[in-house]
């Protein structure tokens, strides 16, 4: 089954974060998707620019709505994904709690809906 | 055959198999709903074919392959919507597995149970489900033990279906590392259950009755599935210790009657003596492992107030001590407040009292009835009426047993008879 890992973190602690530290978190980054990708499950990944950079855009009533900023303006803010193919829930769970947004922010995991 | 007879077989093979026939259904396709489906059409065949045939040599085989082919129809009509191809290659393999054990339909419900107290399923729901897919029990009964609607409760177990086959949560043992987690949420569903059932001390509503039984039964089938866990074992020893004071709870006159005026005679000696043995068994397999698990230790407590049957009295000092343990486990007020009612008894009334008031700003306690009980009974002891007045008034107001109400009553009633009512 495909799952979507959705990472969400605190962004301002992001940019707030050390040369030493920010560093070290691409390193680990680095390191998990090597590890995805060797374990052969690995459908799909990107990193997302910050949702200072986001566009929201809504059609009510005939009418495009175009809004700077991001759909919701919480303190964690979705910044990326993976996307992986594993026999069940608990797979994708053991996959989730390594990423390393697991230990700094929280990781959504979604099964796709297979059409 | 007259059809009495196939109705009463098929009834008696329900009851026995039908968690067995919907674990082994459900473990091959993820697909709970289906699977209940197709083992009631299957129920439906039987009737009219073992009226017409007779009872076949393996009447829980015979509904198996029926409600597999059932299974595999659905799977095929459905091919648009969802993926179909691995369900029936699932299907496919399980028939060839089949065919090799010789008919013998093998037991999943461990598996079945494990997922349905996964953790991406809400809490509140794990029992049900498990009552529903091992037990069978229909919405509307599972509701009214519950005291949940039975709309919602329909809905909710549906939802809770649905999760599980399109989250894909695993029918399987959960790996050593979190298997402590996942099976205690297994065994919180068991005495979720179990505890709606002996909340009914009157045992005027069989439904609820039936829960603590059923939950027994559930308590009995994960400690023979997996006898090497010293917790499942604990539980089924904690919930054999409270069965066996069932009756024990209401005298001839249907009054309440509570632990410490209860006679041991009253006591079901071989429930009691089962749980004991249980937990020696436990306890010896914990050692090993070097921790001692919640279940085990609330079972310990009820094993100390049991053996009053032996000793006459009551070890209040091993009591606390258990008390104590639980609480850096578990963290949870209803221990605290036990702990409480221990320590008046080892250290006084006043102790006791001082240790309750720590907990008093936990909003949780509001209103729960045995933190107020607690609180009246010491406040009587001391000698503070008033305030033992206003605080049987808050448990009086929280419960809903008519029986326990009146007899906090009339403990209510007794602080003005002693002569020690506020002035």
């Amino acid at each position: 089954m495909k799952y979507m890992l959705l990472i969400y973190s605190n962004e301002a602690a992001g940019q707030a974060a050390s040369k030493a530290q920010t560093d070290q978190m691409i390193a680990a980054y680095g390191a998990y998707t090597e590890a995805v990708t060797k374990a052969g499950i690995l459908a799909g990944s990107n990193r997302l620019r910050p949702s200072t950079d986001a566009t929201t855009v809504r059609v009510a009533n005939g009418k495009s709505q175009v809004l700077d900023g991001p759909y919701a303006e919480t303190k964690e803010q979705l910044g990326g994904y993976y996307m992986i193919d594993v026999p069940d829930l608990d797979a994708a769970l053991s996959w989730a709690a390594r990423c390393p947004a697991a230990s700094h922010g929280v990781v959504e995991v979604r099964p796709v809906w297979t059409m | 055959m007259p059809r009495e007879d196939a109705r009463e077989t098929a009834e008696a093979v329900a009851r026995r198999s039908y968690g067995k026939l919907i674990a082994y259904l459900a473990a091959r396709t993820r697909d709970v709903a289906a699977a209940e489906d197709a083992l009631s059409d299957a129920f439906a065949a039987a009737l009219g074919d073992w009226a017409a045939h007779g009872i076949p040599d393996r009447p829980e085989a015979w509904l198996a392959a029926v409600a597999r082919r059932r299974l595999i129809d659905t799977a095929r009509r459905r091919r648009r919507g969802e993926a179909a191809a691995p369900y029936l290659q699932l299907i496919a393999d399980e028939l060839a597995e089949l065919a090799a054990a010789a008919n013998a339909v093998p037991d999943d419900r461990l598996l079945l149970m494990f997922a349905c107290a996964h953790p991406s399923i809400e809490a509140a729901i794990r029992a049900p489900l498990i009552l529903q897919t091992i037990l069978g029990f229909d919405a509307a009964t599972i509701a009214s033990a519950f005291l949940v609607s039975p709309a919602t409760m329909g809905q909710r177990l549906v939802r809770a279906k649905s999760k599980i086959r399109q989250a894909g949560i695993p029918f399987r043992v959960p790996e050593r590392a979190e298997l402590n987690a996942r099976l205690d949420a297994v065994l919180a569903a068991i005495y979720a259950a179990f505890a709606e059932g002996w909340s009914d001390p009157a045992g005027t509503e069989t439904r609820r009755r039936n829960l603590a039984e059923e939950g027994i039964w559930l308590g009995r089938l994960v400690a023979s599935l997996m006898p090497e866990e010293p917790e499942a074992l604990g539980l089924l020893a904690l919930m054999l210790h409270a069965e066996a004071r069932r009756s024990a709870r209401r005298n001839a006159a249907g009054d309440y009657v509570p632990l410490a005026e209860q006679d041991p005679a009253s006591w079901d000696a071989r429930l009691i003596e089962e749980a004991e043995a249980l937990l020696t068994r436990a306890g010896r397999m914990a050692g090993e492992i070097g921790s001692v698990g919640r279940y085990q230790l609330e079972a310990a407590v009820q094993s100390a107030h049991a053996a009053r049957r032996l000793t006459g009295t009551t070890d209040w000092a091993a009591i606390e001590r258990i008390y104590e343990a639980l609480l850096t486990i578990t963290d949870s007020p209803v221990v605290a407040i036990n702990r409480a009612i221990a320590i008046a008894e080892t250290h006084g009334a006043a102790a006791g009292l001082a240790n309750l008031d720590t907990l008093a700003q936990d909003a949780r306690l509001d209103e729960y009835q045995p933190y107020w009980a607690a609180r009246a009974g010491l406040l009587a002891r001391t000698g503070e009426s008033e305030a033992a007045e206003a605080a049987y008034d808050r448990a009086i107001g929280l419960e809903a047993d008519p029986a326990v109400r009146r007899f906090l009553q009339e403990r209510r009633a007794e602080l003005r008879g002693d002569g020690t009512g506020s002035a």
